[in-house]
């Protein structure tokens, strides 16, 4: 698709950017073509972020220069950016939620008519946006009432409205289904149809080799190679993104299985979860799939005492629990990382001792034991690898990795045998997902129950000694490995075969 | 299942990505641990430089202001408001607010000066005074833990409501009791008397600000006010008990309150059910000048204090130096502005060094 003979429609040369301390951008030249679908791949930390928020004018380079059809641009605000055709499509939707879709659209361009806003034109406008992005939904909907790929759909309506030449995309496949992803795929085809140029900023391989025109490698804030995507393979890219090889994306040791751990009977609860029994054993590693909304983080949450429930029983080591609150779950030995630790786990002023202690604070009559806190944060550190010379730097430093291994730490600071694992990989890089399955499979092997929940299929089959599917609140299907693919398990989860939306 | 969790420095070492490590684990300098609570010691050293730089201004300013008698009255004027702001800022750490402890010190107050006068000894109003304003906090925390409503809304009605059935009670005159209880002979010595020349307010300040250091800082109750106030989902998750922690903040800025009323009443020697109009904001912006967020998890007691007194002495002075009241005022407000300008600038630099 990329015309090599024309000139690139946006040029970075020698383009750096410093944060306090950090080099984040580090002299980086780039150029894409109208058309084109250039992938920036890197793990997180790698500077890709910094660099494309550098294009939308998000933040101001340090060194260097952008040229726009050879033309040098000016740096002023984001504004100015999406005045000069380019537009970025949030990994956190910009979106405002309590307007509609088509005010949302037109926001900071409404057409007015002697100072009043047209609002047919606005509505008219906005149908025909949301046409070419294939999304059938009435442009007076509510943003907070839609799903996350259809926000996403609006957030690129908006793109076509501003009429940009050049799109930025920053993870836009994280919360999506696979149907979704598929989705975005032939609107993004649609986009480079029109001649408008796509940065696509993603660490998932197999959309990378799916989607990019070219692709360029970021590690440390610099280009380690810009190459089109026929002279790439999967082994190639992930040596350039990580510095090295990894053989094994994901290690799972041989499972041995003890007896059943926890047992979960006829859970329901009314209009989520609906009769959901299932039970995992000691050693083994449960899957939970399903699409994004099947109930599989409700049913998680239902048996955490995290939500409450209208019927079920649920019942450890032969025993029937009480589970009325976290307080319940936790005494009995279950944990739950959630999907989303910014949201939900972290206490990101606290720091990263006083994160892992969190769930079970070493106290001696109410007075906290900080020479023990400090001694298991320590020793939590070297276990799991927690890169940080100080337990007591504030958590909201570390990256994405390391904060999803504090949160492993505090639950295994509760002494848990059944350990929830809710989407555990979402923004954690190639390098530290590895080290993270690595785990997952070791505290397997020392006897716990595993319930791994993700949207990310090759996970799921890769680490699983065995999935059930949920579909609407319902568990469809059980497969045993061995009887993993994805076609078994998406027709699992789509309820039926037929009924391919959005 | 602890004794799988082995101790391994050595798995450190093959890491990937190297990351800069200043220190070996065992020998953590005083440099270290100063640069990773950065922050507070930023938010604290910047009340503190301005406490210093306004004391020596006022020092030249003002042929009284150094005073002994002059440094005294500093004191005993803030103690009422030091006493308060202490709870308010376990209460402003979870990232709630109480906008109606003025109205309840003022409640407390006149309750005590009643109490005397139907014959009570002070030690027993004095009680009873305390246990009030814990009643109101034990009110505001049940309205905002467990009927869920919003700190601001439920405070601002309590305020409301306690000031009204405090007028309503007093027909918004002064109470009065036997001077021979509330005289400075007696129960004024709690506000206006000294033991070997130090005061008592200062003493009974001292105390309290130590219990709720170490409240704060060293126990259960304290980490899970930081806990709650950094992300309540996820210290819900985590286990603790949020709705009775939240509850349990809000009654003890409730008695420290009442304890203030009484100490207000002390200082008069009358129940004034006026007093203590505006002292919220007071309170809230000397909490937030010592480097607490309303947005929550984040503040320390050294902080507040530092935030009473700088307040304190730039009311001080203006008297001193003859400022115009209200000019007090806007000062104040933009010394507000100044802090929290400082803070989100300071925020984003430590953002910035995340990203």
């Amino acid at each position: 698709m990329a015309a090599t003979e024309q000139m690139p429609l946006v040029q970075l040369v020698n383009i750096s950017k410093q944060f306090p301390g950090v080099l984040a951008v580090d002299t980086v030249s780039l150029d894409i073509f109208p058309g084109e679908v250039h992938v920036v791949a890197g793990e997180n930390g790698a500077g890709k972020s910094t660099l494309m928020k550098l294009l939308s004018q998000v933040e101001r380079p340090s060194a260097g220069k952008v040229l726009l059809n050879g033309q040098e641009v000016a740096f002023v605000n984001p504004q100015h950016a999406q005045r000069l055709g380019i537009a970025m499509v949030y990994q956190e939707f910009a979106l405002a939620p309590h307007l509609t879709v088509a005010q949302n659209i037109v926001l900071g361009r409404e057409s007015t008519r002697f100072g009043r806003i047209d609002k047919r034109a606005e509505v008219e406008q906005a149908r025909r946006l949301l046409q070419q992005v294939g999304l059938k939904i009435d442009p007076g909907r509510i943003v907070s009432t839609l799903s996350v790929a259809e926000q996403q759909m609006v957030e690129i309506a908006k793109a076509l409205d501003i009429e940009a030449k050049l799109v930025i995309m920053d993870e836009p496949t994280a919360t999506l289904t696979d149907q979704e992803i598929a989705h975005l795929f032939s609107v993004i085809r649609g986009l480079t149809v029109q001649g408008i140029a796509v940065f696509y900023i993603s660490h998932r391989l197999d959309e990378i080799f799916q989607i990019a025109d070219r692709v360029t490698v970021m590690r440390d804030g610099k280009v380690v190679a810009t190459l089109p995507r026929s002279d790439l393979d999967q082994q190639k890219l992930i040596r350039l993104m990580v510095g090295r090889d990894i053989h094994n994306l994901y290690p799972k040791p041989a499972s041995e299985f003890g007896s059943v751990m926890l047992r979960v009977e006829g859970i329901s609860r009314r209009g989520i979860l609906h009769q959901c029994s299932f039970e995992v054993r000691a050693g083994e590693i449960l899957g939970f799939a399903g699409l994004i909304g099947s109930g599989r983080t409700e049913l998680a949450r239902a048996v955490f005492g995290a939500d409450p429930i209208d019927a079920g029983s649920i019942w450890l080591e032969g025993k029937r629990l009480s589970i009325n609150s976290p307080v319940d779950a936790i005494a009995a030995g279950i944990g739950y990382l959630t999907e989303d630790r910014k949201r939900d786990g972290l206490a990101m002023t606290l720091d990263i001792a006083q994160n892992i202690t969190l769930a079970n604070l070493p106290t001696v009559a109410s007075w906290i034991d900080l020479r023990k806190e400090e001694r298991i944060a320590l020793r939590a550190r070297d276990r799991l690898k927690i890169r940080t010379p100080s337990v007591h730097r504030k958590v909201a430093v570390l990256s994405g990795g390391n904060q999803q291994k504090v949160i492993v730490a505090r639950w295994l600071e509760t002494q848990a045998r059944v350990l929830f694992f809710d989407e555990p990989s979402r923004g954690i890089d190639v390098n530290a997902k590895s080290e993270l399955f690595e785990l997952i499979g070791t505290l397997a092997s020392e006897g716990r129950a595993i319930v791994l929940i993700s949207s990310y299929l090759p996970e799921l089959i890769n680490m699983c000694d065995r999935l059930i599917v949920l579909h609407e609140g319902r568990i469809t299907g059980e497969l045993q490995r061995g009887e993993f693919t994805e076609e078994r398990i998406m027709t699992l989860a789509t309820g039926i075969t037929e009924g391919v939306m959005l | 299942m602890k004794d799988t969790i082995g101790s391994t420095n050595e798995a450190i070492s093959h890491e990937a990505t190297p990351v800069p490590r200043e220190q070996s684990t065992g020998q953590r300098t005083i440099v270290l641990r100063v640069r990773e609570r950065l922050g507070d010691f930023i938010a604290q050293g910047t009340a503190a430089g301005a406490l210093i730089v306004v004391f020596i201004f006022l020092s030249f300013a003002s042929p009284v202001f150094l005073t002994s008698n002059n440094l005294i009255n500093i004191i005993e004027q803030n103690t009422v408001t030091a006493v308060i702001a202490l709870g308010m800022t376990f209460v402003i750490i979870t990232a709630g607010i109480d906008l109606s402890v003025g109205s309840t010190a003022a409640m407390t107050g006149v309750l005590g000066v009643e109490l005397v006068a139907h014959g009570w000894n002070w030690p027993q109003a004095l009680l009873v005074a305390v246990l009030a304003g814990g009643v109101v906090g034990l009110g505001n925390g049940l309205l905002i833990s467990f009927a869920r409503l919003n700190p601001f809304i439920t405070t601002l009605g309590m305020m409301t409501v306690v000031r009204g059935l405090t007028d309503v009670y007093t027909n918004a005159v002064v109470v009065v009791g036997p001077s021979s209880v509330l005289g400075p002979d007696n129960f004024g010595v709690i506000g206006l008397g000294k033991i070997a020349g130090i005061p008592v307010a200062l003493m009974i300040l001292v105390v309290l600000s130590v219990l709720a250091y170490f409240l704060l800082s060293h126990t259960r109750l304290g980490r899970y006010t930081y806990a709650i106030g950094s992300n309540q989902e996820a210290a819900r998750l985590s286990g603790i008990p949020v709705r009775k922690y939240l509850l349990a903040v809000y009654v003890i800025l409730g008695l420290l309150t009442g304890l203030a009323g009484m100490i207000a009443v002390s200082r008069l020697g009358i129940g004034e059910p006026n007093f203590g109009i505006g002292l919220e904001l007071d309170v809230i912006a000397a909490t937030v000048i010592g480097g607490a967020s309303l947005f929550g998890g984040q503040g320390t007691i050294i902080g507040t204090l530092l935030g009473v007194f700088l307040i304190g002495l730039i009311r001080d002075g203006s008297v001193l130096l003859d400022i115009n009241d209200f000019m007090q005022n806007v000062i104040i407000g933009v010394v507000i502005w100044l802090a929290v300008l400082w803070d989100q600038f300071r925020r984003r630099r430590i953002s910035s060094l995340s990203s």
